[in-house]
């Protein structure tokens, strides 16, 4: 039995199903919505945990942070400027190696103002230690914060749940909403013990020296590298449990692809439909979907890639003087491939801008019209 | 207090082998405030000296769990603790916060406001030395008027938050100043507001040798003048009702400026300046106590 649902409420039935404990959140537009819903449902005693409605998004983390020390579930949410804010946090979050869940609602980042959405504000972030779940729809989105809960508390990472700002986060769609004694068997009680030990007071995230330093950065970046078997695992098990898996990329007619498009998020949705429209012309297109940002699934994308011609990344996202930052790393991620595709990068869609299937053929065409690369391609208008 | 003075307080949450310089206020401050909490308790430090005196990996000076959080969060990280701590049915543990004048008056102030506007449960204790001694003896906001720092080499010419005013704005259920002189008075207060539930507020005043340019030994006779000068006064607020604590003996505060290295510098008006000033805020404060619901002072 589906609802129809948008992908903030969706978000916020994910963290009501997974038993979350402490909810610290501040309100920004377009996350807003989880934040109300669960609101709503906490005063309803429908919300198993509580809401600490902070100041600030800073604080939210740091609530969330301290909070999961003690070992329990918490979530929060933001978007845009308040995970921009929380930037120092997103570090201090992944140090601490806390397993938090964070609903991202992209959205543009100031200046100038815009609403719309915008990958930059989460892939700012890619150097925090989060685990990034880029989601293209409602349902997935619902789906993945219980597989986030679960490879977080596996992996002693906290995760980014991320959606598009309105159009997944507002648009409603169906979402089957699991039933709870499915989930609560999928994700028991919060294996994690209580840091603070009465009995061996230690001083937690203390002062290192530079060795420390080291030693604990180079752990932190071995254990990311294994929780990529974890949320793979995680996945394949939630799709035998609850009938749906989404893999850490998914291909879409791979197989024949003389040219293959990349996306990320709720583009990828329209980019199906073109692509499908391209084959019916005679094209051989294919589509690849990152879904796992952090870590990179780089063996996985060199897999996939193998023997591609050509390859379009559409990024709704801008690391300037640089490029598009999901091409960047699907660029180094392909660095070992013994024969390379041609990459062309696409800018697309900033600040909100609709990218239609017009437009996503558009950038195919000039694909697969293309024998050299170029700079970032700018595509405002079909 | 609980009927035992404070030699007979044998418990000690400051070890010894702590960072702090020699004659410093802010680690006998923590080792009292420590000694009053007891344990189970756990400390949340931040950024600043409370953070240096508690040592470094993997040592602690901490004879309970204690975390060291970030410059401006000291309130936040310590309601995010206790919280976690109620849910997990150890609500009754309690979770102190300790932050310096940086942390407190300055970047940490949002998130003080915001804790004590939704009365956490936590006890947050502001370690005030006037100013970033850590970093080497910068100016904050609770640095006082004309003194010298390195980034007010010839005097500040701001003037110190009234930091109590902005606690009291909050109504939170209890807060209170305190002194490392009258350390049975601080240990009553720290006591008394272990009992309370909610958010509480202990300012003390936390002399310091290398910054305040004076001699390791000056701090106590430092802190004994604070509060007979006026500088410091021995104040608790409950549900907003003030109460004076403490009769200071009325000393000019000349004689607590002259045994400061910080305040070498001063010329005569400026020093009576500081004077009227002092005495201008205790008046304030008097009149606030007459006014406060069943104000009562000096008892």
């Amino acid at each position: 039995m589906k609802e129809l649902m948008t992908g903030n409420e969706a978000i916020a039935h994910g963290v009501r199903l997974s038993r979350v404990q402490l909810v610290a959140a501040y309100p920004i537009t377009p996350q807003t919505p989880i934040y109300e819903k669960l609101s709503q449902w906490e005063s309803e005693g429908k919300l198993g945990g509580v809401m600490v409605r902070v100041e600030s998004e800073h604080t939210a983390m740091a609530t969330c942070i301290a909070a999961s020390l003690t070992g329990v579930r918490v979530f929060t949410a933001s978007s845009s400027q308040g995970i921009a804010l929380m930037h120092e946090m997103l570090h201090f979050a992944s140090g601490n190696r806390v397993p938090i869940v964070m609903g991202c609602v992209n959205r543009a980042l100031a200046v100038p103002w815009a609403f719309g959405s915008d990958q930059t504000d989460t892939l700012a972030q890619r150097d925090t230690g989060w685990i990034q779940f880029y989601c293209e729809d409602n349902q997935e989105a619902l789906d993945t914060v219980i597989q986030a809960f679960r490879v977080s508390e596996t992996v002693c990472f906290p995760s980014m749940v991320i959606i598009d700002g309105f159009y997944t986060s507002h648009f409603m769609e169906p979402v089957e909403i699991p039933p709870q004694e499915a989930v609560d068997e999928f994700l028991p009680p919060l294996p994690m013990p209580n840091r603070f030990d009465f009995s061996v007071p230690a001083f937690l995230s203390n002062v290192v020296g530079p060795l420390d330093y080291f030693r604990f950065r180079q752990r932190s970046f071995s254990d990311m590298a294994h929780s990529m078997e974890v949320i793979k695992r995680v996945d394949e098990e939630f799709g035998r449990t609850f009938g749906r898996s989404y893999g850490v990329l998914e291909g879409v007619h791979l197989e024949d692809a003389e040219a293959v498009l990349i996306t990320s998020g709720a583009i990828t949705g329209t980019a199906r439909v073109a692509v499908e429209e391209l084959r019916g012309e005679g094209f051989r297109m294919g589509l690849l979907k990152i879904r796992l940002f952090r870590p990179f699934p780089a063996k996985e994308v060199c897999r996939l890639l193998e023997g591609k011609r050509k390859v379009g990344v559409i990024d709704r996202n801008i690391s300037i003087g640089q490029g598009g930052i999901f091409c960047q790393e699907l660029k180094a991620a392909l660095y070992p491939m013994a024969t390379r595709p041609l990459v062309q990068n696409y800018i697309a869609g900033l600040g909100g801008l609709d990218v239609p299937v017009e437009l996503i053929k558009e950038v195919a065409r000039d694909l697969m019209g293309r024998d050299r690369e170029e700079g970032p391609i700018w595509m405002a208008e079909p | 207090m609980d009927g035992r003075t404070l030699k007979q307080r044998e418990y000690e949450g400051l070890r010894p082998g702590h960072y702090a310089c020699p004659g410093c206020g802010m680690a006998i401050a923590m080792r009292l405030v420590l000694k009053a909490l007891g344990s189970p308790a756990v400390v949340v430090s931040i950024p600043g000296c409370n953070a240096i005196i508690g040592n470094t990996y993997p040592y602690s000076a901490f004879n309970v769990p204690a975390f060291h959080s970030a410059f401006e969060i000291a309130a936040p990280t310590a309601a995010g603790i206790a919280r976690g701590l109620e849910i997990r049915g150890q609500g009754d543990i309690p979770v102190v916060a300790f932050a310096g004048d940086g942390g407190t008056f300055d970047i940490g102030l949002q998130s003080l406001s915001g804790a004590a506007d939704r009365n956490e449960n936590i006890l947050y204790v502001c370690l005030d030395n006037e100013a970033y001694m850590n970093t080497g003896i910068q100016s904050s906001s609770a640095t006082p008027p004309f003194a010298w720092t390195m980034t007010t080499p010839s005097g500040r010419t701001g003037r110190k938050k009234r930091i109590m005013e902005i606690i009291l704005a909050h109504r939170i259920p209890y807060a209170a100043t305190a002194s490392i002189a009258f350390p049975e008075d601080l240990m009553r207060k720290v006591i008394r507001a272990r009992n309370i539930k909610g958010m509480r507020f202990i300012y003390i005043l936390t002399p310091c040798p290398t910054g305040w340019r004076t001699p390791e030994d000056a701090t106590l006779r430092l802190s004994l003048l604070a509060v007979h000068c006026k500088v410091l006064p021995i104040l608790e607020i409950v549900e907003g009702r003030i109460r004076l604590n403490m009769m200071p003996k009325n000393i000019p505060v000349s004689e607590y400026l002259k045994a400061q290295g910080r305040y070498r510098h001063l010329k005569e008006e400026e020093m009576e300046a500081i004077q009227r000033e002092v005495d201008e805020d205790w008046n304030r404060l008097l009149k606030l106590t007459e006014e406060s619901p069943k104000g009562q002072s000096l008892s």
